[in-house]
């Protein structure tokens, strides 16, 4: 008997052996393949099981969190989310996450590696880092400006300080509170679909990722490419330009809202806003030109990122005579988002040098420290330094006297460039209104502000839907806000 | 296990070596249960430190308890059982004091449903029930007399549950004012009596009668009835109450025993050959068996159907997040496997919080409660009291291995108790009735050669 005692031990013995090298086949071997099953909730535990760092606005956090004691525990929650969220976009444990909420998860959520301090230590211990914070260029007046100028009317405002690109405002309405959809349950799946079904789309961010047609506003890029081409050598000399102008190879004959355009010289055609003369110029500098300073300005340019990313504006180079001439006044296919037109009055203020908009100033670790500062980077060439500083004096002239009145502020140099857009089928849509402009104080040596700002309201008279009219005034608040002492 | 032999056979070659007085080794299992209960409240400290960032109000209580319950039982084996295997003790104390803080902690999660304070009531039962075997039991072989009064009640505990409303879709539960009985647990330690004893006693007609039959020898009919009889007892408990980890355990233990007794290898291949035509015939005709099948092929078909993962698949995630360290006592989220995590997979708990050093540790104490009643086997000399002891063995071995691979995906899993570690009234009760006879088996064993007539 003792033998088959000993076979039976040795049976056990074996399936001892079996178990030992299944548990390490499971804990070891295929454990990375089980742990990133999507089906495993641990991962979104382990992800919620802290507060999330925060997002800052001039030093105050816009973002909070919420121990909701569930097993996902920690909420995310909003001061002024609607006001903000063109900027934070939202973090939802069902929904993902969008916009610095996205492209800053990393740290916000504790993973991003830069957190830790001692990555062998941590992955022993299995720690966690708390989440780092997210310090925004936003400033605090200028966004609270743009938001309540925009109001309850459908559009964006986008505004950088031109020296560094920093981005000061974005904002888009009609917005929404991201914080209704930071849970997981019903009443984020009800507000989930609220929001994807609303016909206003509340949550588009249209600052940076809805393109318009820029209208008027895009004479600026127009007038910066003749300057450049030296098809205009006197701002204050005629040109030589019919008025209606019949587009080259074709029977349309173009013609202008205000009168005294034929001929005019840029000075008196940037002020009234001459189709007719922007349009020849377009055509005379040629799609090459066009292009290439469309592109340094940063149409056509699908990398931008703030970090998140910007839709790209365009400016078609495969088109004719004709569709140049409409492309210069900022028709035909030339779309730009409220962003790529900030940029532009940002150019011309800042002396031709445009600075890549950006909207982190740096990460912090909890405490404080620095993990990384995004800053400033280089800027490049958009136009020649003598084309800015005659464009400047161009749009000074329009807020001092032309259609930008509406902007002027006392104790500061404005310039702007006002528009209105045609768009829908054989322009029936309600004209979007464009403005597009600058401030310098008096006491300071450099434009402070860049501004851009568009209103597509279908609500209102298409009398009052006029770039000087509507956008101006919005416009002027948030210069103001960012030039105030 | 082979070195036990050698050991065993010089002092059974060497008669004059009977008159030295043989050491006892109480102080040393004295000590192991000093250090088990020590390590129980260390677990039941680190959970509180983990969770509720602080020691658990009732550390002291239930260091306390768990103490004096191993000091009784230890007092009691010092009393009629002083040269028990040493290791015995202590090992049931460490599984029962670990499986108590397993279970705390799963408590911790599910504020609304407590099991810990019940199973450290069904513990001190457990306790009480091996004093008592150890106190009144005064041998082994008096248990030979009782082979058919064993089987009885054995059968009759089984079919017991039929007659009560299923529970979980398994008809294995007695309520009883207001308590869940398992007396199928109780039926597995009269079952090893009675398999041990008939065994024993029949052991010899069972072993030289039969034909050979392509180079086997296969049993004779006469003697192939009892263990038809098992067989269609174990897949009446499969069917009617959906039972398949019991049903394997009994056919499982019954081959086991059969080998031993008569060293037929004819009785394995008829045994294997038994359990895969009722495995294939309850799979075809029984869903609840199939499903259980196909979750162990396919653990995460559920998942991919978006129907979300199925237990089994949360039982390896579970065991997945542990590692080698594991993520630390009170830190994982085995909460997740939902229904059972306290009973059934309570070693996806010790898999992901102690990791794969910790699970390799719980392995290892059951091989060593295993290997000590093989041990005890080993050394005895009558048939009943060697079959006796394996089969307790055993019992524990295949229990470990049915449901240890069941939740670790290398079988298809059957619901039933881990030994010591998982909730379950009866099921710890039923263990430490378990130790008890081991610890006067091995007390035979050893005592047999202090000089002494065993009585």
């Amino acid at each position: 008997m003792t033998r088959y005692i000993r076979h039976a031990a040795a049976f056990c013995v074996l399936l001892l052996a079996a178990l030992l090298v299944n548990a390490a086949r499971v804990q070891v071997v295929q454990a990375p393949s089980y742990q990133s099953n999507p089906a495993n909730r641990r991962h979104d535990i382990a992800r919620y099981h802290q507060p999330r760092g925060d997002i800052l606005v001039g030093g105050e956090p816009v973002t909070g969190s919420r121990n909701t004691g569930e097993h996902l525990r920690w909420e995310r929650t909003y001061h002024d989310g609607p006001m903000y969220a063109p900027v934070t976009g939202f973090a939802s444990q069902a929904y993902g996450t969008t916009l610095l909420e996205d492209s800053e998860d990393g740290v916000l959520s504790g993973t991003d590696p830069v957190l830790l301090p001692l990555a062998l230590w941590n992955g022993f211990t299995r720690a966690r880092n708390a989440g780092g914070d997210v310090v925004t260029t936003v400033d605090r007046a200028a966004q609270r400006a743009a938001y309540r100028g925009l109001g309850a009317r459908k559009g964006a405002v986008a505004a950088i300080e031109p020296a560094t690109g920093r981005i000061l405002a974005l904002v888009s309405t009609p917005s929404y509170d991201p914080g209704l959809l930071s849970g997981n349950g019903a009443g984020a799946a009800r507000s989930w679909r609220r929001l994807n079904r609303d016909a206003d789309q509340p949550m588009l961010n249209r600052a940076v990722r809805q393109t318009y047609p820029p209208g008027s506003t895009f004479k600026v890029v127009t007038a910066a490419a003749a300057l450049d081409a030296g098809v205009i050598g006197d701002v204050d000399a005629p040109t030589r330009s019919p008025a209606p102008y019949r587009l080259p190879g074709a029977s349309t004959r173009l013609s202008n809202e205000s009168k005294g355009c034929q001929d005019a010289s840029l000075r008196v055609a940037f002020e009234r806003s001459c189709n007719t003369v922007f349009a020849k110029l377009g055509v005379d500098v040629g799609v090459t030109g066009m292009a290439a300073t469309a592109a340094g300005f940063g149409f056509n340019d699908g990398g931008l990122r703030i970090p998140f990313a910007v839709s790209p504006s365009t400016f078609d180079t495969s088109v004719d005579r004709a569709q140049l001439a409409l492309s210069s006044i900022g028709q035909y296919n030339t779309r730009a988002t409220p962003l790529q037109m900030a940029m532009v009055a940002a150019a011309v203020a800042n002396g031709g040098q445009l600075r890549p908009p950006y909207l982190v100033e740096r990460t912090t670790r909890p405490g404080g420290g620095m993990v990384a500062a995004a800053g400033s980077r280089p800027g490049r060439r958009a136009m020649q330094p003598s084309t800015a500083a005659r464009l400047r004096e161009l749009m000074t002239d329009v807020v001092r006297r032309g259609t930008g009145a509406n902007a002027a502020i006392p104790g500061a140099t404005v310039g702007g460039k006002t528009g209105t857009a045609q768009h829908g089928l054989g322009n029936s849509g309600t004209p979007y209104a464009w403005f597009v402009a600058w401030a310098q104080a008096d006491r300071d040596l450099e434009p402070k502000v860049a501004v851009a700002v568009v209103v597509e309201d279908a609500s209102a008279h298409r009398g009052d839907i006029t770039g000087g009219g509507v956008a101006a005034p919005i416009a002027k608040a948030v210069m103001e806000a960012v030039l105030a002492p | 296990m082979t070195k036990a032999g050698t050991g065993i056979s010089v002092a059974a070659a060497d008669p004059p070596a009977s008159t030295v007085r043989l050491p006892r080794r109480r102080g040393m299992e004295l000590a192991l249960i000093v250090v088990a209960v020590l390590l129980s409240v260390f677990g039941y400290c680190d959970v509180g430190l983990a969770g509720a960032g602080g020691v658990p109000p009732g550390a002291a209580g239930y260091g306390a308890g768990l103490g004096v319950l191993a000091l009784v039982a230890h007092v009691a084996v010092r009393l009629r059982a002083p040269y028990a295997d040493p290791l015995l003790l202590p090992i049931a104390v460490l599984l029962n004091g670990l499986g108590l803080v397993l279970i705390y902690r799963l408590d911790l999660e599910t504020p609304g449903d407590r099991a810990a304070p019940a199973q450290l009531v069904w513990s001190t039962l457990g306790v009480a029930l091996f004093i008592v075997v150890v106190l009144l039991l005064r041998d082994h072989r008096l248990l030979q007399r009782y082979t058919y009064v064993s089987v009885v009640a054995a059968l009759a505990l089984l079919t017991l549950p039929i007659l009560f409303p299923a529970v979980n879709g398994a008809r294995i539960w007695l309520r009883i004012a207001g308590f869940s009985i398992q007396p199928g647990e109780f039926a597995k330690v009269l079952l090893a009596v009675f398999f041990a004893a008939y065994l024993a006693a029949n052991r010899s007609a069972l072993a030289y009668a039969g034909r050979r039959v392509w180079g086997l020898r296969l049993p004779t009919g006469r003697v192939l009835g009892p263990v038809v009889a098992v067989w269609l007892v174990s897949v009446g408990v499969l069917v009617l109450e959906r039972d398949l980890g019991t049903s394997l355990l009994f056919f499982g233990l019954f081959v086991v025993l059969l080998y031993i007794a008569t060293g037929r290898t004819g009785w394995i291949a008829v045994g294997l050959l038994l359990a895969v035509l009722g495995a294939v015939a309850v799979g075809r005709l029984e869903p609840h068996v199939h499903s259980r099948a196909e979750d162990w092929l396919h653990p995460f078909a559920s998942i991919e159907a978006g129907q979300g993962p199925s237990q089994v698949a949360q039982s390896l995630f579970a065991f997945a997040e542990g590692g080698v360290l594991g993520t630390g006592l009170g830190l994982g989220h085995s909460v997740l496997i939902g229904f059972a995590a306290k009973s059934d997979f309570i070693l996806a708990t010790a898999g992901e919080e102690l990791g794969l050093a910790g699970l390799s540790a719980i392995f290892l104490l059951y091989a060593l409660l295993v290997e000590r009643g093989y041990r005890a086997g080993l050394a005895l000399r009558d048939p009943f009291g060697r079959l006796l002891a394996v089969g307790l063995a055993s019992l524990v071995a295949l229990q470990v291995f049915v449901i240890a691979g069941g939740v670790t995906g290398l079988i298809p899993l059957t619901g039933m108790a881990m030994p010591f570690l998982a909730q379950g009234g009866s099921s710890v009760v039923t263990n430490w009735a378990i130790v008890a006879l081991l610890i006067r088996v091995s007390d035979s064993a050893r005592g047999q050669y202090d000089g002494r007539v065993a009585p």
